[in-house]
């Protein structure tokens, strides 16, 4: 076993990928020699090569679209964009092709591809730095979503994206790059397009991805204090959404909670509470809640933690569902 | 070849548009071979039916709508056939003469604007992508596949349309840099055809000339007579010899006028006025080769009226669509939310067909 972070897990599964496939490719902005902002592809160029990890010009639609015509050829292209908010200038390539390739042409023309955003706050970064910009992708029929919230799964579900045979929106949550895990690599976690009960409980169900699945954990902790068995899960693919695992917990529990950083207004969190309010509604003892980022543009670094859900909120949010004592 | 990178002015068109076969059909440069002539005339007289029975079967309600390319047709002809096999076209949603010049079945073609699929034919078949409706996005797609062919070492160049009110979006510029920093071989053919809709060109853009942009990126920029099929031809094939060769990129812009409405639901009175567009009907691409070769349109008439037979006797088929269909190319496989919906269409259309 050995000590290893998200970044670096990242790092080795983009290694992995590019030595079993010689179609994969990387590239992107400052992804080269440098090895990339969070340092995810560093060493690859060296190891690899020119050809297969390389320097683009600064402009993130042009990354993204000639990944389109890359993948078209049979290449199976990762690429990244430097920060969530900077990869809105793609969001025409993404959402006008990159998703509808493979419908338009009646499956003949399939985007195995991989776009990697690194999302969310907690970094202290400066505007523009700190979006979650997940439901803009989710909400584009076409797209695969998917978030680790663990230093296992990111190399695991990274392998699984670039493998997949369509396009994998790969959101890496930034503040979890540096988070160690005893790790013997190469491993494969869970399939990707399933949620996994990070921790059994009986009494209520906390729902998260990315960044806030620590943050649930955390929480379920200082729960037991107050007397509250939390059930974790980690949803882990966002699009498409395992109803399955999430509503079997819910059934169990009768409670919910949704964690996520971004804001609440529909946001992904309001996908899931209508998902477990129509399957699950005989079994709920209280409405599903939902804890989130304020309805505000992401806050400059010294008012983030007050945008950022922490389990005191968590736990307040938990202690409004209706429990019977009250 | 001179290394244009050793000197940049060469990067530069020329003061007049490149032209070989003048308004009245006399050659006035070195013209291709005599087999050439004559099919870029035959794909001009053939390409200029297909837009007239385009734009009649819209009034038949048999194409939802039909943006023609008449007067156009030196441009989507003669760029087309410079195309080698194992090259690539990325067309937009003008360039249906272009696609059907290429080999594509004239009804697959027009799917997208018919409205029963979004696309009608498989890229890989004829190696064309599908005609590209946002503007300009079409630059990067082309950009990718070339620079994925050039390394796997496969020698092969691609052709992308764009028209001139595209080449103010952002993708255009992107493309033309990418192209350029990755040495890909891409030619981008610019049909200037001088109007975007109802904006003309100039209040897209104050450089001389289209092709002008080219050097700013580091490549070359030609400046053609776009209604003369021979100078397209020969400019095109050069540009795509040079990307094949491993020189890099090139734009070429075709200089045309839409004669026609933007699309057939377009009224052209309430912004530019007729009269417009009487120099270019004068200028007619088809006109011009007609002097040239001493034949006209009559040439091809028998070949023109059976394609023709053929595509209304498609087109006034109903078209078979299927609702399963809206469900199974989203992904690989059909997520098990997609089954669900699919399922209960199933049951609403059943319904609605009285079935219990
Ligand atoms: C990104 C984008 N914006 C707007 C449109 C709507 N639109 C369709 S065609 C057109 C004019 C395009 O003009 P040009 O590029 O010169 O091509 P032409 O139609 O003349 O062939 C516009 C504005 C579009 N298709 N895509
Ligand atoms: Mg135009």
């Amino acid at each position: 076993m050995a000590q290893i972070n998200m970044a670096q897990a990242l790092n080795r599964a983009l290694r992995d990928a590019m030595t079993d496939d010689p179609n994969v490719v990387v590239f992107g902005e400052d992804v080269g020699p440098y090895g990339g902002v969070f340092t995810v592809t560093d060493g690859l160029t060296a190891q690899f090569g020119e050809d297969r990890c390389f320097d683009s010009p600064l402009a993130e639609s042009g990354i993204v679209g000639t990944a389109v015509g890359m993948a078209m050829y049979g290449m199976r292209p990762v690429v990244e964009m430097q920060f969530d908010a900077f990869a809105y200038p793609a969001f025409e390539q993404i959402t006008s092709h990159v998703a509808k390739m493979r419908n338009r042409t009646r499956g003949k023309v399939a985007l195995p591809m991989v776009i990697r955003i690194p999302y969310g706050g907690g970094i202290g970064g400066v505007e523009h730095h700190g979006d979650s910009s997940e439901a803009y992708y989710t909400h584009t029929p076409g797209l695969t979503v998917v978030t680790p919230g663990t230093t296992a799964d990111a190399y695991s579900l990274l392998r699984a994206a670039i493998e997949s045979p369509d396009p994998v929106i790969f959101m890496e949550p930034k503040s979890r790059y540096w988070t160690r895990a005893d790790l013997q690599l190469p491993a494969r976690t869970d399939p990707m397009n399933r949620a996994v009960v990070r921790r059994t409980g009986q009494d209520v169900t906390l729902i998260s991805y990315g960044s806030t699945v620590q943050t649930c954990m955390e929480t379920a902790d200082a729960a037991k204090e107050e007397g509250w068995d939390v059930e974790v899960i980690d949803l882990r693919s966002l699009a498409p959404l395992d109803e399955d695992t999430v509503c079997a917990s819910v059934r169990k529990t009768g409670r919910a909670v949704v964690v996520h950083e971004s804001s609440v207004f529909s946001g992904y969190g309001a996908e899931v509470v209508a998902t477990v309010t129509e399957k699950c509604f005989h079994w709920l003892e209280a409405p599903v809640l939902r804890v989130g980022g304020f309805d505000v543009p992401y806050p400059p670094k010294d008012l983030e933690e007050h945008q950022l859900p922490h389990p005191d909120r968590i736990l307040d949010t938990i202690a409004r569902l209706q429990w019977e004592d009250q | 070849m001179k290394s244009i990178e050793a000197s940049p002015e060469l990067m530069l068109p020329g003061r007049k548009p490149i032209q070989l076969v003048d308004e009245n059909g006399s050659a006035v440069g070195d013209l291709p071979d005599e087999r050439v002539l004559r099919s870029l005339h035959r794909g001009m007289v053939l390409g200029r039916r297909f837009n007239r029975q385009a734009t009649a079967l819209t009034k038949q309600g048999r194409l939802a709508v039909y943006p023609s390319s008449v007067g156009q047709e030196a441009c989507e002809v003669g760029a087309t056939l410079a195309l080698e096999d194992n090259d690539w076209l990325f067309p937009t949603y003008r360039d249906t003469v272009a696609v059907v010049t290429r080999g594509v079945p004239a009804a697959e073609t027009l799917t997208l604007l018919r409205g029963n699929w979004h696309s009608g034919y498989d890229p890989y078949e004829h190696r064309v992508a599908p005609l590209c409706t946002p503007l300009s996005t079409n630059g990067p797609h082309a950009v990718g596949l070339a620079h994925a062919a050039r390394l796997r070492g496969d020698s092969l160049a691609v052709l992308v349309f764009m028209g001139d009110g595209a080449t103010s979006e952002g993708d255009a510029h992107e493309a033309f840099n990418f192209a350029a920093v990755f040495n890909a071989p891409v030619v981008f053919f610019i049909q200037n055809n001088q109007w975007a809709i109802s904006v003309p060109l100039a209040k897209q853009s104050k450089a001389p000339t289209l092709a002008h942009k080219a050097i700013g990126y580091g490549m070359p920029g030609h400046h053609v007579d776009g209604n003369d099929a021979a100078a397209v031809y020969t400019v095109v094939s050069e540009a795509l010899a040079r990307a094949r060769a491993g020189h890099g990129p090139s734009i070429v812009e075709g200089l045309t006028y839409r004669v026609d409405p933007h699309t057939n639901s377009d009224d052209t009175n309430r912004y530019r006025d007729p009269s417009d567009a009487e120099p270019w009907r004068a200028s007619d691409p088809i006109i011009r080769f007609n002097r040239l070769l001493g034949v006209d349109e009559s040439a091809y008439a028998e070949e023109a009226d059976r394609m023709m037979a053929e595509l209304r006797a498609e087109m006034n088929k109903d078209a078979h669509v299927d609702p399963d269909e809206l469900f199974e190319h989203v992904y690989a496989e059909p997520t098990p939310r997609l089954r669900t919906q699919r399922a209960a269409l199933r049951a609403e259309l059943a319904a609605d067909r009285g079935e219990a």
